[in-house]
């Protein structure tokens, strides 16, 4: 099969088999897991549950006094954190060339790094607190 | 642009997917930061909350759904082009199905989010 040079669908397979590849199919991949986690997720966090009815406390007293749902929502942020950013990257690679493309990358890196350090610094010390009553 | 482009279905569910996904993409940014602030800072991540809970905050949590719903519905569209590609000759029916289940779906769920800015 001779590889199509465009697709009706996202980016064509790159060939090779080097990282570009490893890519594709890890954008694939994490896209697959956020269908499940991410709308998961959204329909926890804003169908279900009102946001009227959330704060803080809400959140260290139900939503994350149990370790799955600690590492639910880690697992989301990891892979938001790979597909979001890699994603975000084809974008930037795609509009913008040299050192404008280079220090963009650079940046969006460096935000991606802030978000896994905060955020898992977030869900593994928030203190487990017995709700009242 | 959009529109005059002959792409027509196919490069629309492209624009689609790409600005749907660059404003995900910028939403967890200001999501997890405000998350951290759960630990970090209690009392200002309940104001932030009261935004979400306002009437502008629920229709920017409702855009936040359909870009989330449209992103994954059309990322399976694409899964399914990728791997089995005799599924590229109905691209368009694949797309127009996905615009089904979104309708089916989002509508129900952006009645729930926003009907309280209705006080029901």
């Amino acid at each position: 099969m001779t590889t199509p040079r465009y697709s009706r669908s996202g980016r064509v397979r790159p060939s090779g088999g080097g990282p570009e590849t490893f890519i594709w199919y890890l954008m694939r991949l994490t896209g697959l897991a956020l269908f499940v986690l991410a709308l998961t997720h959204y329909l926890i966090l804003h169908v279900l549950y009102d946001p009227s009815r959330q704060n803080a406390e809400w959140i260290t007293t139900m939503r994350w006094n149990s370790l799955f749902w600690r590492a639910f929502d880690w697992s989301l942020l990891m892979m938001v954190l790979v597909h979001a950013f890699l994603g975000v990257r084809t974008v930037i690679t795609d509009y913008l060339h040299g050192g404008a493309r280079t220090a963009t990358l650079m940046g969006l890196y460096l935000i991606a790094i802030g978000l896994f350090a905060i955020g898992t610094l977030v869900v593994m010390t928030l203190p487990t607190v017995v709700p009242k009553g | 642009m959009l529109f005059r482009y002959r792409g027509s279905e196919g490069m629309l569910a492209w624009a689609f997917h790409r600005i749907s996904g660059v404003a995900i993409w910028a939403f967890v940014i200001v999501h997890v930061v405000d998350i951290y602030l759960v630990g970090g800072n209690p009392k200002a991540y309940d104001e932030i909350l009261k935004i979400y809970a306002s009437p502008v905050g629920r229709l920017g949590e409702t855009v936040l759904g359909a870009a989330l719903l449209y992103h994954a519905l059309n990322g399976l569209r694409i899964i399914v082009m990728d791997f089995w590609p005799v599924f590229t000759r109905y691209q368009r029916q694949l797309w127009y199905l996905n615009w089904a289940v979104f309708a089916l779906v989002g509508v129900p769920v952006a009645i729930v989010i926003l009907k309280p800015i209705f006080g029901l």
